[in-house]
């Protein structure tokens, strides 16, 4: 676009007020996408309050160790994205493009995983709608759990390759040099977007892997 | 649109001549622009819905039905109710006088993001096209409400589509509501303190919180109803294992809310049109921004006085119906305040002023009979009947349609640089008024007496009362056409307005008529509170408008 | 507004902390808590994401009005979840799993 590494658009007064919109603006559109995952989280406890047995046996078909994996990869993901904020505000080049490469292999990585889960349920047919058997009487229960395991990690991993592409595109603008210290908005406010679908994995990990162990 | 006055005035710079062409229109960042592209499609779908209300009135002319079969009814009050409720009511006054107003009143030159506030405007057309194209392949009988299991199992016609179309648009929504939220907290003029905020302002910022936090519920909630109809699981389904009851308590969660975002503004409209033509301070500047608030707020409580008999719990029903009540009080604060405001106002009697009476008579009227419907009682009797109907119709077109055709004569002037044609206005105001009570009014008595909402036929002795409401709708609908044409006639052939014609206090007012693209040509400095009508002096009354002329002259003697 | 500069340290800090976390909230769930296993493991996910939201998100040195919108989200996310209210009252026994019905 422009010479200039940032720009000032018209309507702002200065880069305060542009920086501070930004970032109001952001977090109001993690506030919608809180709400967004809390209704599909509603359906999940009323129907597990509905169903509690149906729950715990089902969600034995999911592996903590897994999840744990998963959760670990997430975290050290985070991390990473931390440090790239931390490198894009004092301008360091090299550490940003560095850390952002890291955050996207270890999103790579956290997928690929939740794809080797997801087959894994395929193989042991418990998808509901499309090959499903469980056995016992709350057959019908048990699916609920599955249909929101699906519909939660689902929409969770369709998040995480939203972030995925969004840091990739930084990664190259990274590389170009886009970000000075001045002006790195977008760097901040992907770390945000992509800290956010950490949480929500902090809160589907005890919910569908761990809370029902003992039932 | 961009034509040459008839008459030739001092030409200036302004959004409306500074480029021509249409893809200076769809591709503009300019809020003022995107305002009327909105406009173009909020009627547009204003028209649509407004036809199957036609369609549905002459229908019940008779007690067996006289237009179409049973299940084509269904699909007629579906796709009225899902057009004009998603696709008018939500939008219309936050997208279209919303977006105009906004930056201008808190002395901005846009709103926070412009970019997203057009592509908004693409998103909300891309919902609204599936729902057109769920129209043409067939319809919809689902009714506007989307109850499962007869959404996710039963129903033959395009949910998914029409379910998608409502996801989608329901994105502009939120991106208006961020944007609004970001415009007010960042981008105000020096000296524009939330305490000298218009009205109109603080009403859209309640709107907005809704916006923003209840449409994602609704997204979701639809998302889920389209999957399980797809998949055939059974979220919601019961013969699945799935809970009914759980999807009306998250489709109300937003859809109660919702009516909010319909009449808040609807209310934000009012306020300025009350205290304009009442020549006065607005009486409880802070108890109004508060009731605003306020109304957001508890409007997230209430959600579940939709369900007193859907199987809900006895003690729920107990508390909604309490909180509901509780949301009679800040709407009563607004109701008292602009009536207070009116006392020994000087008031004139020009049009958008006639609007902004009918609106608080008619919401008055919806309001007092939603507090029948909160009562449990009651609400047993007469759910599901012509009364609700007739309640929400006072509070969705009583209110909301009338405020918006309201601001639209107020600030017309504005968008335009142009006078409508008063006498023909008053006439189609009164029209208005005269035809929705006939309308709505008969559907409180059907009501009462039992007739049931959604039935394509009824008992014989509901007759007289239907055909008086088939004659209010189609006076009704001479009200609605009549600004259409004038307004479009005005464009090129009214009279100049000038920056002020009525005068208004407003920062909108300051700047020319229509404003320059980037709104004011020095931003402004507030050193005023909102509505300061005694000390403006710069102000003159009566204003120098060719074309209107205000009943009493300023200051009274 | 000038902006605050987290130290390297902390973030690794706040890292190793949300690694321990993770297998304290697994060990536990190892132990047999009867109903109060899930309380456990949502307390510490409340206390690990309010970790990443301080630290990681800078939440702790935003503006007052953006601490803000994250309390008005939480808060309405609360509104939400009044829905289980409607469940747990639906049996004359307040507070108890649903009966079987007969």
């Amino acid at each position: 676009m422009s010479e200039a590494p940032y720009a000032l658009q018209e309507h702002f007064r200065d880069l305060e007020q542009q920086k501070d919109a930004a970032t109001l603006g952001m977090w109001i559109f993690l506030v919608t996408e809180v709400m967004f995952f809390g209704g599909v989280m509603l359906s999940y406890s009323t129907a597990r309050y509905l169903h509690p047995a149906a729950f715990a046996a089902a969600s034995h078909y999911s592996d903590p160790l897994i999840g744990a994996i998963n959760t670990a990869v997430l975290i050290c993901s985070s991390l990473t994205m931390a440090l790239a904020v931390h490198a894009s505000q004092l301008g360091e080049r090299k550490p940003l493009v560095g850390y952002l490469a890291a955050t996207i292999v270890l999103g790579c990585v956290f997928l690929a995983v939740k794809a080797y889960e997801w087959s894994h349920k395929f193989h042991e047919h418990v998808v509901p709608g499309y090959d499903f058997s469980f056995p016992g009487p709350e057959a019908r229960s048990a699916a609920l759990y599955f249909t929101h395991y699906f519909a939660m990690t689902g929409l969770h991993a369709l998040h995480m390759v939203i972030g995925v592409a969004v840091l990739g595109v930084l990664l190259v603008r990274a590389w170009k040099g886009r970000y000075t210290p001045a002006y790195h908005t977008p760097v901040e406010l992907s770390g945000l977007y992509w800290h956010f679908v950490d949480i929500v994995w902090i809160f589907l990990y005890p919910l569908l892997y761990l809370i029902d162990i003992h039932r | 649109m961009s034509a040459v006055p008839p008459v030739e005035v001092e030409h200036h710079e302004n959004y409306l001549n500074t480029s021509y062409g249409v893809w200076s229109w769809l591709l503009t960042t300019d809020h003022k622009r995107i305002g009327l592209l909105y406009l173009v499609s909020v009627t547009f779908f204003f028209f649509v819905g407004g036809f199957f209300a036609t369609l549905i009135r002459l229908h019940l002319m008779t007690p067996q039905g006289t237009l179409v079969d049973a299940a084509t009814y269904n699909k007629m009050f579906t796709m009225h109710g899902v057009v004009m409720v998603f696709f008018f009511l939500i939008p219309a006054i936050p997208t279209v006088l919303g977006n105009f107003l906004v930056p201008l009143m808190i002395g901005a030159k846009d709103l926070a993001f412009p970019r997203l506030n057009l592509a908004s405007w693409y998103i909300f057309n891309a919902g609204g096209l599936l729902m057109i194209y769920s129209v043409m392949r067939g319809g919809l009988d689902t009714g506007w409400t989307f109850y499962p299991p007869y959404s996710s199992l039963y129903s033959n016609t395009h949910v998914v589509s029409a379910v998608l179309g409502i996801f989608i648009a329901g994105f502009s929504s939120i991106l208006t509501g961020l944007n609004f939220l970001v415009t007010v907290h960042t981008m105000r003029a020096p000296g524009m303190t939330w305490g000298r905020l218009p009205l109109f302002v603080w009403s859209h910022y309640a709107t907005s919180i809704i916006f923003v936090l209840g449409t994602p519920v609704i997204a979701i909630t639809l998302a889920l109803v389209g999957i399980e109809r797809i998949f055939h699981l059974g979220i919601f389904d019961p013969s699945l294992g799935g809970d009914p009851v759980l999807f009306q308590h998250l489709f109300w969660f937003y859809s109660h809310p919702a009516v909010y975002i319909m009449v808040l503004p609807g209310m934000a409209v009012t306020t300025e049109l009350i205290t304009t033509f009442s020549r006065k301070r607005l009486f409880g500047y802070g108890f109004v921004a508060a009731a605003s608030i306020a109304i957001a707020v508890i409007g997230f409580f209430v959600w579940g006085h939709h369900m007193f008999v859907a199987g809900q719990s006895f003690y729920a029903s107990m508390v909604f119906s309490i909180l509901s009540y509780l949301v009679a009080i800040p709407s009563a604060i607004k109701v008292f305040n602009w009536t207070a405001t009116l006392y020994k106002g000087s008031i004139s009697w020009a049009t958008p002023m006639l609007y902004g009476l009918g609106f608080i008579g008619l919401f008055v009227m919806g309001g007092m009979t939603g507090l029948f419907l909160s009562a449990l009682g009651v609400d047993v009797h007469v759910h599901d009947t012509y009364f609700v109907v007739a309640h929400f119709h006072y509070i969705m077109v009583g209110g909301t349609v009338m405020a918006y055709l309201g601001g639209l004569h107020y600030w017309w002037p504005k968008m335009s640089g142009r006078m409508y044609p008063e006498g023909l206005a008053k006439f189609a105001a009164v029209v208005l008024f005269i035809g929705f009570n006939l309308t709505f009014f008969p559907q409180f008595v059907l009501g009462y007496l039992g007739m049931p909402r959604r039935y394509h036929s009824y008992s014989p002795e509901f007759q007289v009362l239907n055909v008086m409401s088939t004659a209010g709708a189609s006076i009704l609908a001479v009200g609605y056409l009549l600004p259409m044409a004038y307004f479009i006639w005005s464009m090129r052939y009214g009279p100049i307005a000038g920056p002020n014609p009525w005068p208004g206090t407003g920062l909108e007012w300051l700047t020319a008529s229509p404003p320059p693209e980037k709104n004011f040509e020095v931003t402004p400095v507030v050193t005023w509170d909102a509505y300061d009508f005694p000390n403006r002096h710069d102000l003159k009354y009566p204003a120098p408008t060719p074309g209107f002329t205000p009943a009493q002259t300023w200051p009274p003697e | 507004m000038s902006e605050t500069i987290v130290p390297r340290k902390n973030y690794v800090l706040v890292w190793a902390a949300l690694m321990v976390l993770t297998f304290v909230t697994w060990g536990v769930a190892l132990i047999d808590l009867g109903p109060f296993s899930i309380v456990v493991a949502l307390l510490i996910a409340f206390f690990k994401a309010g970790l990443v939201v301080l630290i990681f998100m800078h939440m702790l040195y935003m503006r007052r009005r953006t601490q803000l919108v994250l309390i008005a989200g939480l808060f309405w996310l609360v509104i939400l979840f009044l829905t289980l209210g409607d469940y747990i009252t639906r049996h004359p026994l307040l507070f108890c799993q649903p009966l079987p019905i007969p």
